[in-house]
């Protein structure tokens, strides 16, 4: 049954949403890091600072759209949109409430996952493309964490499906009406956040960007709008992991009193400010402690998780 | 026990970080809320007048040579009774680097930094001081100082011997008490 579920406007109003929401988490998230270093953040531009993005827009739009003479064009060109494009249609999948969301797959999850690491291409070829150490060194990296955390990021995710009986998200979020995932499958819960973390390439997993080896990793060549790309990427994938980890652990629309579609939007908020939180907070890893943790510690835990998962599911089913 | 260590203090600096949500910003929003500036704050520099109303400097050039970014610029001239006084002063306000190394050398207490600090200019020539910007009316931070009224040097109308504190000048050459 994948069945359309959205109106046009539905879609237009989630597309324009999403696509809001990305942007202004370049003001939320200066703010609340300003605010989590007893700082102000930016505050001049509008009420509270909210303007600062359209400044910052304006500034990006009227920006040198400039591609470095020794970059593989059309290469350097797509690579940014590949991030965009993918976290747009990842966003396809999301429930955002009964009757609220764009199409319903029967393998919601699946598509999820095949998009999210669809988007490392981004990555790689961005810095493929700008024929710059660092930028490969960046890509390389890239490439590197996706692949390790890749693993287990889907395999933390089947204790969820195995209870749920399903890879539908719809029918994911109604599964947890009596009891959300996140307690039944809490190292699930927690590998999936780190694999999110890494799979974003936010900080404190931001190894193919880290601005302190790699001047900016593989977006080093880029400037005007092609970063701008990247970066609200990179700020959809943030709120395309929170809403996916509000969906498969945190009981997605349901909620008391308030309409499911505020709940969502609510839930969704706290995962933000999590992300933004371990910003503010966590030290970046070394590249070898990065695949060392990935490989030898939270791929056990996922493995682990999902074995216990299933004795535990046949043993209530006999 | 080492990775649980690791593991808890990772929990605890998201804890230590998030209690800050509460804490207020250090940040004082400059033009809208001035910050308490100190009589010694490094800023502007003036070059100030003794009680009589006589400007201090007395062109030694010693504040000249401590600049260590030498942006000060002086030629001493004499008047009638003797005195000296610099014929220009400059101040290259876009080079001085407020290190109040020129107030330090400075014997009679005229080079001095004020806690003013909003000076700026949209032209770089403006940061040039002459001595009409520098010179102020009244003296500073040392309000009874006067080097000529204290110090042995003979000018016009008060000669060795006569300044404050100072006894008559003994003849060495003489075997005489």
């Amino acid at each position: 049954m994948n069945e359309s579920i959205g109106s046009p406007l539905q879609i237009a109003g989630i597309l324009i949403g999403v696509i809001l929401t990305a942007a202004w988490l370049i003001w939320v998230e200066r703010r609340m890091i300003g605010i989590w270093q007893d700082r102000l953040g930016p505050n001049r531009v509008g009420p509270l600072g909210l303007g600062q993005v359209i400044a910052d827009m304006i500034k990006i739009f009227f920006k040198d759209d400039w591609i470095p003479p020794f970059a593989d064009k059309a290469v350097f060109v797509i690579a940014p949109v590949i991030i965009m494009v993918t976290m747009l249609t990842a966003f396809v999948v999301v429930p955002f409430a009964p009757g609220i969301g764009i199409i319903d797959f029967n393998f919601g999850l699946l598509y999820f996952l095949a998009l999210s690491s669809l988007a490392v291409y981004s990555a790689v070829l961005a810095g493929y493309a700008s024929n710059n150490k660092y930028a490969l060194l960046g890509a390389l990296r890239a490439a590197a964490q996706t692949v390790s955390y890749e693993v287990f990021m889907g395999l933390s995710l089947m204790g969820v499906v195995m209870l749920s009986g399903s890879f539908n998200l719809r029918e994911i979020v109604e599964a947890q009406r009596d009891g959300w995932f996140c307690i039944s499958q809490f190292f699930g819960l927690l590998v999936f956040l780190i694999a999110a973390v890494a799979e974003s390439h936010r900080s404190p997993l931001d190894l193919p960007e880290a601005e302190q080896e790699l001047i900016a990793g593989f977006h080093t060549e880029y400037s005007g709008m092609k970063f701008g790309m990247f970066f609200v990427g990179e700020y959809l994938g943030v709120t395309l992991s929170s809403a996916m980890i509000v969906t498969l652990f945190f009981g997605g629309w349901l909620g008391p009193v308030l309409p499911p579609l505020v709940w969502f939007c609510l839930k969704t908020t706290i995962g933000i400010l999590f992300f933004v939180l371990l910003r503010a907070a966590l030290p970046r890893p070394r590249y070898d402690q990065l695949m060392m943790f990935g490989w030898k510690v939270m791929l056990p835990i996922a493995l682990v998780n999902l074995v216990a998962t299933g004795g535990v599911a046949l043993w209530l089913e006999s | 026990m080492n990775i649980a260590a690791v593991i808890t203090s990772q929990f605890r600096s998201l804890w230590t970080v998030l209690q800050h949500t509460f804490t207020k910003a250090d940040t004082v929003e400059y033009p809208e809320e001035m910050p308490a500036l100190f009589p010694r704050y490094r800023g502007r520099i003036v070059l100030t007048r003794d009680p009589d109303g006589v400007e201090r400097c007395v062109a030694c050039n010693l504040c000249a040579v401590a600049c260590p970014v030498d942006c000060i610029a002086l030629q001493k001239a004499e008047d009638e009774h003797g005195r000296w006084y610099p014929e220009f002063f400059r101040i290259n306000f876009s080079r001085c680097i407020m290190c109040g190394f020129c107030e330090e050398a400075c014997p009679t207490y005229s080079i001095q930094l004020t806690p003013d600090f909003e000076m700026c200019e949209y032209d770089r020539q403006n940061m040039v001081y002459e001595k009409e910007d520098l010179l102020i009316d009244g003296t500073g931070k040392y309000h009874d100082y006067n080097f000529y009224r204290v110090s042995g040097k003979s000018i016009g109308g008060k000669d060795k011997g006569e300044a404050e504190n100072e006894g008559e000048p003994i003849d060495i050459k003489s075997l005489l008490p």
